[in-house]
């Protein structure tokens, strides 16, 4: 194979369809078809956010009500309280993000690119074990990684637990309630969402630009490293995506699995906002977050350049 | 050499395979245990009591019938919304494309925790009590965005030479969109409605900041069952849920292949 006939033949998958003609049939159509919609999702997404960033300027308590006093204050007294639940948050997220990613990338080339006629099957074992609750799945990982289970007898044989320990991801030679499992159970959970966009983007990989490459005397690592991933990114930068923002969002994980020691800021917020019903201090912390990933998710996108995510 | 490579990549798949598919075949085989204390944690002793009286836990049924209300109200309600942006982003250029474009990502980039968290200030402002309506209306708010995206990947794949054609042969508009469009783009519309309700069918987070003692989803059943102990039933339903995605998925495979044969 040439890489003539590849650039000739792969063409059209690369430059992806053709342009479009706009179609023009009266201009108050689009607006009409988004109204309903962006309608909603301005009440119930747009205007929450606004309620939350004047929630946590108010003072008062659930009896007596709240009033707005703009008590800026609160932000630091969240961060002051909370910043290690906060930074473990997005470490464990980052973690767990780039297993996912290790872990999916194979899988999800193998599917694109070699299964052939197995690919169908292959794609409904990935997709169906998401529609089991994620909750029922979650607790069977405690079975799983249960102390007196066969899972945690082999790591203690093979002396993994003793490493675990070593670095810092347990506390003592079982598996259940730590770091460890917190972040295998992270590393599950958001498995899907990064193996369906590196499906969608490897699939449509053209493999004789693969051998292409390796026709101009490229290794297979150079040719992965200088064909395959460039243009697997995007689906590379939306899964981490994906992937990211739940984990560093999530405390079911960290409940079901980890001790208190892997307390994440979601729980944090949840009980704030559920229990201890300080909601300035709660809404606060949930503002606080999601200007963290606001922020952290634009400039990896600015790096990463991809800038048609949706 | 290349050999052994391709089957490294094999490995390595079935590995992950088997780690994505592990807790599935734990949830199933943990249906038929006869557990001895309030937890299904260690295996006991195979039984079949628990696929017996499937609505055996007390609450769990109700609490199942609520979430496929909310879940089929939910998807049928973001569906049409987003599939309606979705033909709008897909088939016409206006001025404010751009801002769609980023409130339509905004939600699929904020955390649930944030969400969940920001709907209850706004419903405590508004003097919307929380339950089932909450939930709902939250629900249908974070579906929207992932139908659009599913249903928007689908239109862009149209040509849009089929739909001229069809008005050269004296279609009206809504002739051409319901006898061509529409079908044309169904496998999409298919896919994001199916998105939206496991989304929503799944929502633990969101939905426990909005929800209120009378409206317990199955999520939270379980949530609740995982604090207080878990009866075999929430497995029973677990791999009910499983073999039911099993036949939907595989039918939508063997539907859609089919008619790809008969184009």
């Amino acid at each position: 194979m040439t890489a003539g006939a590849a650039t000739a033949g792969g063409g059209p998958t690369l430059t992806g369809p053709a342009t479009r003609r706009p179609v023009r049939r009266g201009r108050w159509i689009p607006y009409a078809l988004l109204a309903p919609g962006l309608l909603w999702l301005a009440v119930f997404f747009v205007a929450p956010m606004v309620t939350l960033g004047s929630q946590s300027l108010q003072e008062g308590n659930v009896d007596e009500g709240y009033a707005f006093t703009g008590n800026v204050g609160i932000y630091g007294d969240a961060l002051r309280r909370y910043w290690p639940q906060l930074l473990r948050s997005l470490g464990y997220a980052a973690t767990a993000t780039v297993l996912t990613l290790l872990l999916a990338y194979p899988l999800a080339y193998f599917i694109a690119q070699k299964a052939g006629r197995w690919k169908n099957i292959l794609l409904v074992l990935v997709i169906a074990p998401f529609f089991t609750s994620f909750l029922i799945r979650t607790l069977a990982w405690r079975t799983i990684l249960s102390d007196t289970g066969p899972v945690t007898e082999l790591a203690q044989r093979t002396g993994f637990t003793t490493v675990l320990q070593a670095v810092g991801l347990t506390n003592n030679d079982t598996l259940l309630a730590s770091k460890f499992a917190v972040i295998c159970g992270l590393t599950y959970n958001f498995l899907p969402f990064m193996i369906l966009p590196l499906y969608a983007s490897l699939e449509r990989l053209d493999s004789r630009l693969v051998e292409a490459a390796g026709d101009l005397y490229a290794s297979p690592w150079q040719a992965f490293r200088r064909v395959t991933w460039p243009l697997s990114l995007p689906g590379v930068v939306a899964g981490t995506l994906l992937t990211f923002i739940p984990s560093a969002g999530d405390y079911i994980n960290s409940r079901l699995l980890g001790n208190t020691q892997t307390v994440m800021i979601g729980q944090v917020i949840d009980s704030q906002f559920l229990r201890v019903l300080d909601y300035p201090l709660a809404a606060a912390l949930s503002f606080v977050l999601l200007i963290m990933i606001v922020t952290l998710v634009a400039f990896y996108v600015r790096r990463a350049g991809t800038e048609e995510l949706v | 050499m290349t050999w052994i490579r391709r089957h490294l990549l094999a490995l390595a798949a079935l590995v992950v395979l088997v780690y994505m598919l592990i807790p599935n075949v734990i949830v199933a085989v943990y249906s038929f245990n006869d557990p001895v204390g309030r937890y299904n944690y260690t295996w006991e002793r195979f039984s079949t009591d628990a696929w017996a009286h499937p609505c055996g836990a007390q609450g769990i049924c109700e609490a199942l019938g609520l979430s496929l209300r909310i879940g089929l109200t939910a998807s049928l309600v973001a569906t049409a919304l987003g599939t309606m942006i979705a033909f709008a982003l897909g088939r016409y250029r206006f001025r404010g494309r751009a801002a769609t474009n980023l409130l339509i990502f905004m939600p699929m980039a904020t955390p649930e925790v944030v969400m969940g968290s920001s709907l209850l200030t706004l419903f405590l402002m508004m003097g919307i009590p929380a339950g089932g309506r909450a939930i709902l209306i939250a629900h249908i708010m974070f579906c929207v965005s992932f139908v659009v995206v599913a249903v928007k990947a689908r239109v862009a794949t149209l040509d849009p030479r089929l739909e001229e054609a069809a008005a050269d042969l004296g279609a009206t508009p809504l002739q051409t969109f319901l006898r061509v469009t529409l079908p044309l783009a169904a496998p999409g519309i298919a896919a994001g409605a199916l998105l939206a309700f496991s989304l929503s069918f799944d929502d633990y987070i969101i939905t426990n900041f909005n929800a209120s003692p009378s409206s317990i989803t199955f999520p939270m059943y379980v949530w609740g069952a995982s604090q207080r102990g878990t009866p075999v039933q929430v497995n029973v339903i677990g791999t009910l849920m499983f073999l039911a995605a099993l036949v939907c998925v595989i039918a939508g495979q063997v539907l859609s292949s089919r008619r790809q044969k008969a184009a």
